[in-house]
C-alpha cells in the first residue's frame, strides 16, 4: 500500500495535469453542442460525402447532429486520444524510472519481492486510469446536464468503457516495455499510442485492411459501431485484453528477474 | 555464523568481467573492510549480494539465509548505503524517511533485529547475553541511537528540506539515515564517506562504531585505505574481481616490503625489487620488496647522510598489490602477507 500511494504522489502532478486537459477539452466540446446543433445536419450532409475520409471517423453511419453522435465522433476524438497517451505515458515510465532516475538502488535495499515492487506499480496504473476514467465520465454527465440535454446513459458508459479498457491494453503494453527500458519510454509510448490510432483510421478505410483491428485497441472504441450496436465488438476488446495481458505478464517474467542497472 | 559467506560467486556482464570465483567470509559482528581501486569488482560484488544483480555462477548466504531464498528476510535485517545515493524528486527528507521506514515496517519482519547485547569493557568486548537488564538499557540506547531524528541531529540533516536542493554530501547524510533507522544487524557501506566533510566523516564513524558495539556487521567498501586501517578487524583485498589477499589488517599490512627513505646518492637503479620511487630535494623514496642485505650493500658503496627504513602503511601496501602487473604475490615466492590468497578466507 505504501508504495501504491508512494507512487501517485509521484504522479500526482501528471494526472492532474492530464486529468483536467482532457475534462476541459470534453466539456468545452459538450458546451459547443447546443450551438452547433442547429448547423450539424448541413455539417452531417457535408461530412457524409467525404468518401474514405467519412468512413473513417466512422461518420458515415453516426448522425453528429445527435448528442450521442457528436459525442461518439468530436469527444470520442479526445477522450480517445487523450487517454490512450495518458495511459501509455504513465504504463511506460513506471518501472524504467527507478533506473534511470538512479533509485533503484534504493527501492530493491528495502525487503520488498520485485513482484511486489511490479504489483504495487501496476496497482497504482491501474487505479490512476480508473480515477481519471471516472472523473472523466462524472464530467461529461454533469456537463451534458448543464446544457439542459437528456444523458445517453447506456451509450455513455459503453463509450466510456471502451476507452477504459483501451487504456488498459496500451497500459498493459507499455508496462511490459518499461520492464526492459533502461531510459525514458515517452517516445515509444506516446508512438504506438499514434500508431494504433492511425491504424484504425486505416482499417476503417477499406475493408482489405479489416486484417488490423485485433492489433489496434481504437478498433473496439470506434463511435458508431458502440452506438450502431449497443455492445462492444467483444472478439476485439478479447483481442485487446489478450495484448494488454501480454505485457503486464512480460513485465513480471523480466522485471524479476533482470540485473538492475544502477 | 557467518554474517556473509559467498562461494565461488561469479558476475559476469556477457564477455565482461565483474567478479570472479569470489569466496569471502565475514564473521557475525565483524568490522570488515573491502578495499579495491576503482572497476576491481567491489560495488558488484555487493549489488550481488543484495540482489541487484542476479550471480551468473556460485552462491551467497548472508545472516545464515541463502540469497535465492531469503532475500527479503535478508533485507529486512540489513541496511545498504549506496555509493551514490539518489532520491525521488519532490520529496522532503523526513518523507523520504518516513517512506523508507513504512516500506519497511510493512514487510514481513524477522523475529530480531541487532542482538544489542555487547558492552565495552576497557577495550575488551564483554558478552553478556544472559543479562535481560542489560540487554533492556542496551536496546534502548540503541532505539535512541538508530531513530531518525536522533541521526538527523547528530548528521545535522535537516529534515524539513527538500531532497532537490540538497548538496551531494546532505543526500549521503539521508541515505545513511535511511541505511540505519530500522536498526539493522548488518551494515553494507560502498564509499560511505565520499561527499562527507571530514567533521562528519569522523561523527559517521562514532556511529558506525556505537553500531558495531551494539552488535551490529559492518561491511565496508572503500579505496580510502585510512578508513580501513582505522575501523576495519578484518579485511579483503579485491583486483581485477578476485580477491587476492584476505586477513586481519594488522596481517596485511605486515607484507615484506619497506619504505626506505634516505638523503645523499646510492647506486639504487642496481635494486630490483623497487617500486614507487619519489626524488625530492636530494631525498630519494621508495618502496622495496627484496633482499634486504642486497639493500644494505647497494646503500653502503653510496654517500648516505640520513636514511630511515619503515614498514608502509596499508596504502603502501595497497600499491605494492596492484602495481604487481597481475603477479599473484604468493606465486612469486615473496612474502605473503596473506592468510590466504585467491581462496576462501575462514575466520
Amino acid at each position: 500500500m505504501t508504495l501504491i500511494k508512494h507512487e501517485w504522489k509521484q504522479g500526482r502532478a501528471a494526472f492532474l495535469i492530464w486529468t483536467g486537459s482532457i475534462g476541459l477539452l470534453l466539456g468545452f466540446c459538450i458546451f459547443l453542442f447546443p450551438e452547433m446543433k442547429g448547423q450539424m445536419e448541413d455539417v452531417s450532409a457535408l461530412f457524409a460525402s467525404m468518401g474514405s475520409f467519412t468512413a473513417a471517423f466512422g461518420m458515415d453511419r453516426l448522425n453528429i447532429s445527435s448528442l450521442t453522435g457528436f459525442y461518439a465522433v468530436e469527444c470520442g476524438s479526445v477522450l480517445g486520444l487523450g487517454g490512450a497517451f495518458f495511459a501509455s505515458l504513465t504504463a511506460a515510465g513506471l518501472l524504467s524510472k527507478e533506473e534511470r532516475g538512479k533509485t533503484a538502488e534504493f527501492l530493491l535495499a528495502h525487503p520488498l519481492s520485485r513482484t511486489k515492487i511490479v504489483t504495487a506499480k501496476f496497482l497504482s496504473l491501474l487505479s490512476q486510469i480508473a480515477a481519471m476514467n471516472l472523473a472523466l465520465l462524472g464530467l461529461a454527465a454533469a456537463s451534458m446536464l448543464l446544457i439542459g440535454e437528456e444523458i445517453p446513459v447506456k451509450e455513455l458508459l459503453l463509450l466510456h468503457l471502451a476507452y477504459f479498457l483501451m487504456q488498459l491494453e496500451l497500459a498493459g503494453i507499455c508496462f511490459g516495455l518499461s520492464a526492459f527500458l533502461q531510459r525514458s519510454g515517452a517516445g515509444i509510448a506516446l508512438g504506438l499510442a499514434a500508431m494504433t490510432y492511425f491504424l484504425n483510421l486505416i482499417s476503417n478505410i477499406t475493408e482489405s485492411a479489416h486484417f488490423l483491428r485485433p492489433f489496434t485497441p481504437f478498433a473496439y472504441c470506434e463511435g458508431a459501431d458502440i452506438v450502431e450496436k449497443g455492445g462492444l465488438n467483444l472478439p476485439l476488446v478479447f483481442w485487446g485484453l489478450l495484448w494488454g495481458a501480454v505485457g503486464i505478464a512480460a513485465a513480471y517474467a523480466h522485471y524479476c528477474r533482470k540485473d538492475i542497472a544502477v | 555464523m557467518e554474517a556473509i559467506r559467498t562461494d565461488a560467486l561469479t558476475k559476469t556482464y556477457g564477455k565482461a568481467r565483474g567478479i570472479l570465483d569470489l569466496n569471502l567470509s565475514v564473521r557475525e559482528e565483524e568490522f570488515f573492510g573491502f578495499i579495491g581501486p576503482n572497476g576491481a569488482g567491489k560495488s558488484t560484488t555487493i549489488r550481488t549480494l543484495l540482489g541487484f544483480l542476479r550471480p551468473t555462477s556460485g552462491s551467497a548466504s548472508l545472516l545464515g539465509m541463502d540469497l535465492r531464498t531469503g532475500r527479503e528476510e535478508i533485507l529486512a535485517l540489513t541496511g545498504y548505503l549506496p555509493s551514490e545515493v539518489a532520491f525521488y524528486p519532490g520529496m522532503r527528507v523526513g518523507e523520504l524517511l518516513e517512506l523508507s521506514a513504512r516500506l519497511r515496517r510493512e514487510a514481513r519482519r524477522p523475529a530480531s533485529l541487532l542482538p544489542h547485547r555487547r558492552e565495552k569493557t576497557s577495550g575488551r568486548r564483554n558478552t553478556s547475553r544472559s543479562d535481560p537488564l542489560r540487554t533492556d538499557e542496551t536496546a534502548r540506547r540503541l532505539e535512541q541511537l538508530c531513530s531518525a531524528g536522533a541521526l538527523c541531529e547528530r548528521l545535522r540533516l535537516d529534515p524539513g528540506r527538500r531532497i532537490d536542493e540538497l548538496s551531494f554530501g546532505n543526500r549521503k547524510k539521508a541515505g545513511i539515515v535511511c541505511a540505519l533507522q530500522h536498526h539493522p544487524r548488518l551494515l553494507i557501506l560502498d564509499e560511505p564517506t565520499s561527499g562527507l566533510d571530514p567533521l562528519m566523516q569522523r561523527e559517521f564513524f562514532d556511529i558506525l562504531d556505537e553500531f558495531h558495539q551494539a552488535g551490529a556487521t559492518i561491511f565496508l567498501s572503500s579505496h580510502i585505505l585510512s578508513e580501513i586501517q582505522r575501523h576495519c578487524t578484518r579485511a579483503a583485498i579485491l583486483r581485477e574481481g578476485r580477491v587476492i589477499a584476505c586477513g586481519e589488517v594488522g596481517s596485511l599490512m605486515k607484507t615484506g616490503a619497506r619504505r626506505v627513505t634516505f638523503r645523499g646518492q646510492a647506486p639504487i637503479s642496481a635494486l630490483s625489487g623497487l617500486k614507487d620511487l619519489h626524488r625530492h630535494d636530494g631525498a630519494a623514496s621508495f618502496l622495496y620488496d627484496g633482499e634486504l642485505n642486497r639493500l644494505l650493500s647497494v646503500l653502503a658503496a653510496g654517500d648516505i647522510r640520513d636514511l630511515s627504513i619503515t614498514e608502509p602503511d596499508l596504502e603502501e601496501v595497497f600499491l605494492h598489490y596492484y602495481t604487481d602487473g597481475g603477479e599473484d604475490p604468493a606465486e612469486s615466492g615473496k612474502d605473503a602477507p596473506l592468510q590466504t590468497i585467491s581462496g576462501r578466507n575462514e575466520p
